[in-house]
């Protein structure tokens, strides 16, 4: 990329064409008090050479995946990336982050997004499904508000359960400040949500109960029975947030009464890129439809009764409706959503359901061993899926820095985010981790007790 | 073309008209904005006892090229809406002053009517 920096004369044309004497003079309205005079804090300037250099040996501090063992998880996997997807992404007519601006020319692009909202909704159970959103926490957030938009006449509160990941919870709280809502965390009792707290909570005034499952800690939560407290508290919508690997295996949140159907899915084909670009999915009735967030695809016919697709519902969206659009994310992670799309045309029924049954069988071979060191402990009880907790005797962070000298990383420390939790070690086991990866993991936490 | 626009009822700027007696207001919108929105395919009605003020928008009105709000004539309390035009919007093109009414509301301020014009003052708003 070219740098075509501004010269004096460009610049001192610009000051004229507006009518400022200096550069200065633009931020008049910054009260001196709170200007910044002092020299900024930065290094000499450098070379290319010299940058490169630098930029290489910070890039250097990276653990990479290729070269670690990987049992971290808590909400984003190092599931096995078949090259294809890669390939296919790269294409020239794909290679964009973007929706395109002049949707119907790109027809291969609205077509493998159609075909994303297909699976999604394949996956989930439900009916309807939209081009992707930012992530796992915006879906969350997405669908509070989408309750907001559905629940007729009333209520303020969100419920969400305080075994939803910490870090959507975050962004939700951070998006309901300003609608004034109350967000009301449930609390959990052995790691599934306290269903007597939610009943007692669930009422008239509640907009949605937002619940994670498998849950942050990997554990199956009860949903068909939450789905029936959300039912018998009123209007209140019934939003989960799942892996869509799991999907292959268990029931789809539809079946359990689930009106929204939300998640991370950076699980499908995308790789890990130390927390994102990641996507977002959202699913959910067509009844719907009209309050959903984000771009939707629609199939259709032309005038000579070829398919083609089509942008559909933009009512809804931000160019049309502004203010009052349902939502201010009107695209999508389109490339991260192609690459959830070729992956799953390339696993297929049967390579997801494999791939969900592995990370499934490993996690519980892992699990059992790690159970049998003196030291170690599973915390929780509950049936999980390719996550579980492990209750050391010692902080969980000093444990992940001692198997780091072995390549290996262990978890993710709990005390990050639930600060009583500070000796439990949430793991993860994907299809990827072979037994030998499992046992040396196995054994370095032995001599890490 | 008078027949567009009836004499007994009042409009308001943004296309809406208002048919009162006894208090009560019918309200939907004219032949003109009918025919500006084209094929109609959704509505979003309020419910019934939902308060509104004068010029707030009380529902949506979606066609194949557009999408519009409805704004109240004048200000009230909902008191009927017509559920018809859920499963069948059009009918608000076949017939937007008689089957096509959208809502009906109590009138809180016979005051806020005077804001309003008769069909010969709209007719010329739209020339």
């Amino acid at each position: 990329m070219s740098y075509l920096p501004n010269t004096d004369k460009n610049r001192q044309e610009m000051l004229d064409a507006i009518g400022v004497e200096s550069i200065d003079d633009l931020f008049a309205g910054i009260p001196e008090a709170v200007r910044f005079r002092g020299e900024m804090n930065l290094p000499p300037a450098m070379s290319e050479m010299e940058l490169v250099k630098h930029m290489t040996e910070l890039a250097g501090k990276n653990l990479s995946t290729d070269e670690y063992v990987c049992f971290m998880g808590a909400g984003a996997y190092d599931h096995f990336l078949p090259s294809v997807v890669d390939h296919i992404l790269s294409r020239e007519e794909f290679y964009t982050a973007y929706t395109p601006y002049q949707p119907e020319v790109s027809q291969g692009t609205l077509q493998s997004i159609f075909e994303f909202q297909t699976m999604i909704s394949e996956l989930t159970g439900m009916d309807v499904a939209n081009a992707s959103m930012y992530d796992g926490a915006t879906t969350v957030m997405e669908a509070a508000l989408m309750a907001g938009r559905l629940v007729r006449r009333g209520g303020d509160r969100v419920l969400i359960s305080d075994s939803v990941h910490p870090e959507y919870r975050t962004v939700l709280e951070t998006y309901l400040r300003g609608l004034e809502w109350e967000m009301v965390e449930i609390p959990t009792r052995d790691g599934i949500t306290d269903l007597d707290a939610l009943r007692e909570e669930a009422d008239d005034e509640t907009l949605t109960v937002i619940v994670q499952n498998p849950n942050f800690f990997g554990l199956l939560e009860p949903v068909d029975e939450i789905g029936t407290i959300v039912q018998d508290a009123g209007k209140a919508m019934f939003t989960v947030a799942c892996d869509p690997i799991s999907l292959a295996l268990l029931k789809p949140p539809a079946e359990s009464g689930a009106d929204m159907v939300v998640g991370e899915g950076q699980s499908l084909g995308n790789p890990l890129s130390f927390g994102g670009p990641y996507l977002g999915f959202f699913a959910s009735e067509s009844k719907h439809i009209r309050r959903m967030p984000g771009r939707i695809i629609g199939e259709t016919v032309d005038v000579d009764g070829v398919r083609g697709y089509v942008m559909s519902m933009q009512t809804r969206e931000q160019h049309i409706r502004r203010a009052r659009a349902t939502s201010n994310i009107c695209t999508n992670e389109a490339l991260n959503a192609l690459a959830a799309t070729v992956y799953l045309s390339l696993m297929g029924k049967a390579g997801l359901r494999e791939v969900a049954e592995q990370s499934l069988q490993k996690a519980h071979y892992a699990a059992e061993a790690i159970d049998a060191l003196d030291g170690f402990s599973l915390k929780y009880d509950a049936p999980f899926f390719k996550e579980f907790v492990v209750q050391c005797e010692r902080p969980a962070a000093e444990i992940v820095q001692s198997l780091m000298q072995h390549k290996i990383l262990a978890g993710v420390d709990l005390g990050r985010f639930y600060p009583e939790m500070e000796n439990s070690l949430l793991v993860a086991v994907t299809e990827k981790r072979t037994r030998d990866e499992i046992d040396e993991f196995v054994s370095r936490l032995e001599g890490s007790a | 073309m008078s027949a567009m626009y009836p004499e007994d009822l009042l409009y308001a700027e943004n296309h809406e008209w208002i048919r009162v007696e006894n208090g009560t207001g019918t309200i939907g919108i004219t032949d003109y904005a009918q025919d500006q929105l084209g094929d109609l395919v959704f509505v979003e009605l309020p419910e019934e006892g939902d308060e509104f003020g004068q010029g707030d928008p009380f529902g949506v009105i979606e066609s194949v090229k557009a999408v519009a709000d409805f704004y109240m004539p004048v200000g009230g309390e909902i008191i009927e809406v017509n559920e018809e035009l859920l499963d069948a919007p059009e009918i608000i093109s076949e017939d937007p002053y008689d089957e096509g009414w959208i809502i009906k509301v109590k009138i809180a301020d016979d005051g806020e009517l005077d804001a309003l014009m008769n069909s010969e003052d709209y007719q010329a708003t739209l020339d």
